[in-house]
């Protein structure tokens, strides 16, 4: 690279000479009194011009394009591809952060398969009143198929997404479980991809930890859970079609597992055994990495109306000659309700505090959370439990005195639909927006790996709130992301 | 299937694993079969349509756009569309309307789809072209194409798919999937073949008189170079130009890539490969039902076609290309029970 194109002119603004992170905990200039390498990259930062990195965003945004890194909306004739927008400015963590991080991530993951399988078997927790039998019961994910029945080393959440932000001291809190099917792992390391062909001068000499091995570490994590007998049981990640919009990622990750994706269509269920239909006729299949939800997973056990998944799966499943991932029944660890008791069910079953703290929170199905939620409803940010994707939020403070009165009315009618909790001070990163980097808030998803033991990638997917001001990171609501680099 | 049976199978396809590389998703191998036949349907067109703008245009008889509408069999659904058969009309039904199935728009749009489908299979490289070729060819072919846009536009689409078939044949791993790649992508070339030829004995050929004069000589050239057989025919021939020995070379002639017993030799040798490399025991009776269209071109002379009636022949051919393209369907995709 030649220096006039990357040395920013002495009459233009540089990068960050206008940039103030305005009381917020900033992750690039709070994260380089913590390591010189992160004041290292904002050094480099500064010596880039703006049109340069510009270029390069650009020129990245297109590669998404072409490269099919993209979610697909279909019209009734066409298919219209659609990216996650990419901001070329990483996201460091030092490796303190990160073994914090780790830590936390895998107490967490012990906690929520040891809670499953408690609340299928035992009931323990509910009988001590840790957490009340309502909840769980009474919740619409509790799956009774799952009562009694032993899964492989006891995983029930072999793939898991948790939710992180800094507050304005810096501190990590847990603001979500994602124990289903969580997504965006694939975004990982493909914006790593990107960094290394767009941003090269921006890593040298330094170390960062790699996450190229995730795919390997989900198909070891597989085979530890495939009925043991076959040598080389083989693997399929059924996925519900190319109209899905998480379809990129089911396509990369069988890729990186090596692994074919399989729709409901190529499986079918014989003589209590799953099958792959192929060239040469059926073929056994011994560990599925699903993603579809529990509701389309069998026709005969849930939605009747599902042709996106297999008639018998379920039986097999249960009779345990295939393995499934992740098991049926864990939506109700990662429910809103749920997560408020989650430092005590750490603490329950792990005798131990919880690494990660919640955010604190107020559970409205009880008296004093709901009088507490309805005293302070213009500084609280309220959630319904059961929704996914930021969607049926309120967030007191920039909620009109209209809205909020909206809000008490139906917070009054379904209270148990709700939880409440301090508006959380997100932590920035600089992210560039025209021609200048502005702080834009941020979290991070860790992804937790689980068979017989429980890694965790080293990185995570930084989600970005593009608009100015915004909390709101995820991609169905003008969310970006960033690479999230974890320093060796 | 019983429980006997599933058990050996299964140490059937341990075996099969080592020995035969890995096992194939059925609708995987259909979906390598639709992309090859797709993006090679692409080309002829593309092929067609720019020849016939080059050589038909500007001439006096315009039946060479109808007879395009003709050889594909879309008579009914362009008069739906379209009034009159003129160069216009016929380029944007087989340039731009995607509900014209059988559109360059519609067929690259499927291509990309089968495409998209196979990601997990095929090269990053393989479905990038694909997907940037479908986007830029899409932007290319919107609104009315001028007439000095349509020889650009042709070679684009030309070019795209040869690009394609580089990187196919670069990067594509070489296990049965690339035996149905191969498989559809011959077929549809055949095909494509039989039906080129098929325009000038169909149409263009209205009076005997007209043989030998200029305008047929020129129309002789048009379709060897549709079919890139221009001067390798001049080659093979380099005096005169008798329809009957470009019908021949076009069909007959074993070194010519398009040719049709070119595409039959190579679906030969591929369905003989998923039978004997991998073991898929339901290549033989697509074999079987392929001997017929063997027999009916291989070691025939143009002389004797010609006698019997080219149109029949060509209509005859393509009734067999029909009946593989289904042998080959059943055999590996539609059968939902064990296959061995």
């Amino acid at each position: 690279m030649t220096a006039s194109s990357t040395v920013a002119s002495g009459l233009s603004l540089g990068l960050l000479d206008a940039y103030d992170s305005d009381g917020f905990y900033c992750e690039m200039r709070d994260g380089a009194a913590l390591d010189p390498r992160i004041a290292q990259v904002m050094a480099r930062l500064r010596q880039v011009s703006p049109d340069d990195l510009r270029r390069r965003a650009e020129i990245a945004e297109s590669e998404l394009y072409n490269l099919g890194i993209t979610f697909t909306v279909y019209s009734d004739r066409d298919a219209i591809d659609r990216i996650l927008p990419f901001d070329l400015v990483p996201r460091i963590l030092t490796p303190a952060e990160w073994d914090h991080i780790d830590r936390g991530v895998r107490q967490r993951v012990a906690a929520l398969n040891a809670f499953l399988w408690d609340i299928y078997h035992d009931r323990a927790i509910l009988r001590d009143k840790v957490v009340p039998e309502s909840l769980v019961l009474g919740n619409p994910n509790y799956r009774p198929e799952m009562i009694g029945l032993d899964v492989p080393h006891r995983t029930y959440v072999h793939v898991c997404g948790i939710d992180l932000v800094r507050d304005e001291t810096g501190g990590f809190l847990v603001l979500e479980d994602n124990a289903r099917t969580p997504s965006g792992v694939s975004y990982v390391i493909e914006n790593r991809h990107m960094m290394a062909r767009m941003f090269p001068d921006l890593f040298d000499g330094i170390a960062v930890r790699p996450v190229g091995d995730y795919g390997m570490r989900l198909h070891t994590a597989l085979t530890e859970i495939a009925p043991s007998g076959d040598a080389e049981p083989r693997v399929v990640l059924l996925s519900p079609g190319i109209y899905n919009s998480a379809y990129f990622e089911h396509i990369f990750l069988a890729r990186e597992m090596g692994v074919p994706l399989v729709e409901g269509r190529d499986l079918t269920v014989e003589d209590g055994s799953v099958w792959m239909r192929t060239t040469a006729g059926l073929a056994p299949v011994h560990a599925i990495y699903r993603r579809l939800n529990d509701d389309f997973l069998d026709p005969d056990v849930f939605n009747p109306d599902s042709v996106l998944g297999v008639r018998g799966l379920i039986d097999v499943w249960r009779r345990g000659r295939v393995a499934l991932a992740n098991a049926v029944g864990t939506g109700v660890a990662d429910d809103k309700a749920i997560y408020a008791y989650m430092p005590r069910i750490i603490r329950y079953y792990l005798a131990e505090d919880a690494i990660l703290s919640n955010v604190q929170t107020n559970i409205c199905a009880e008296a004093e959370g709901l009088a507490y939620t309805l005293d302070h409803l213009h500084e609280l940010v309220v959630k319904p439990v059961g929704e996914s994707g930021g969607y049926g939020i309120i967030i007191g403070p920039r909620a009109s005195a209209e809205e909020c009165r909206e809000f008490r009315a139906k917070l009054i009618a379904d209270p148990s639909n709700f939880i409440s909790q301090p508006m959380v001070k997100l932590s920035v990163s600089p992210t560039l927006m025209g021609s200048r980097l502005a702080p834009r808030h941020v979290d991070l998803r860790p992804f937790a790996v689980t068979g017989k033991s429980t890694w965790v990638l080293p990185g995570g997917l930084t989600r970005v709130a593009l608009r100015e001001g915004s909390l709101v990171v995820n991609s169905s609501q003008g969310g970006g992301s960033k690479d999230t680099w974890v320093l060796e | 299937m019983s429980q006997t049976q599933s058990q050996s199978q299964s140490q059937a396809s341990g075996e099969a694993l080592s020995r035969r590389g890995p096992i194939l998703l059925s609708r995987y191998a259909e979906c390598l079969f639709w992309l090859a036949r797709y993006m090679e349907r692409v080309e002829n067109l593309a092929r067609i349509l720019e020849v016939t703008d080059t050589f038909v245009r500007h001439g006096a008889d315009q039946s060479g756009w109808l007879s395009i509408v003709q050889i594909n069999a879309d008579e009914a659904r362009f008069l739906e569309k379209h009034d009159a058969v003129t160069a216009e009309s016929v380029l944007r039904f087989y340039l731009s309307e995607r509900d014209n199935p059988s559109s360059i728009s519609a067929c690259l749009f499927a291509a990309r789809e089968n495409a998209r489908t196979l990601r997990p299979l095929i090269s990053t490289e393989m479905w990038s072209q694909v997907n940037v070729f479908y986007n830029r060819a899409r932007e290319l072919m919107a609104g009315e194409p001028r007439p000095s846009d349509v020889s650009q536009i042709c070679a684009f689409l030309k070019e795209g798919c040869q690009f394609h078939t580089g990187i196919t044949e670069g990067t594509l791993f070489r296990d049965q999937g690339w035996a149905f790649y191969s498989i559809g992508k011959y077929l549809e070339r055949g095909d494509q073949t039989s039906r080129l030829v098929d325009i000038k004995y169909h149409t263009l050929l209205p009076s005997v008189t007209d043989v030998g004069g200029a305008q047929d000589v020129n129309q002789w050239h048009a379709l060897l170079r549709a079919a890139a057989g221009y001067h390798a025919f001049r080659r093979v021939y380099p005096s005169g130009m008798i329809p009957a020995s470009v019908a021949g070379f076009l069909l007959l002639n074993h070194s010519c890539p398009r040719s049709i017993v070119q595409s039959v030799h190579q679906i030969e040798t591929y369905l003989t490969q998923l039978g004997s490399t991998y073991g898929l025991t339901g290549a033989n009776r697509v074999l079987e039902q392929l001997d017929g269209l063997r027999a009916g071109v291989m070691d025939q002379t143009i002389d004797h076609i010609l006698q019997r009636g080219l149109h029949e022949f060509l209509d005859w051919v393509q009734l067999q290309f029909l009946g593989i393209a289904a042998a080959i369907a059943d055999a590996f995709w539609h059968s939902k029970e064990d296959a061995t």
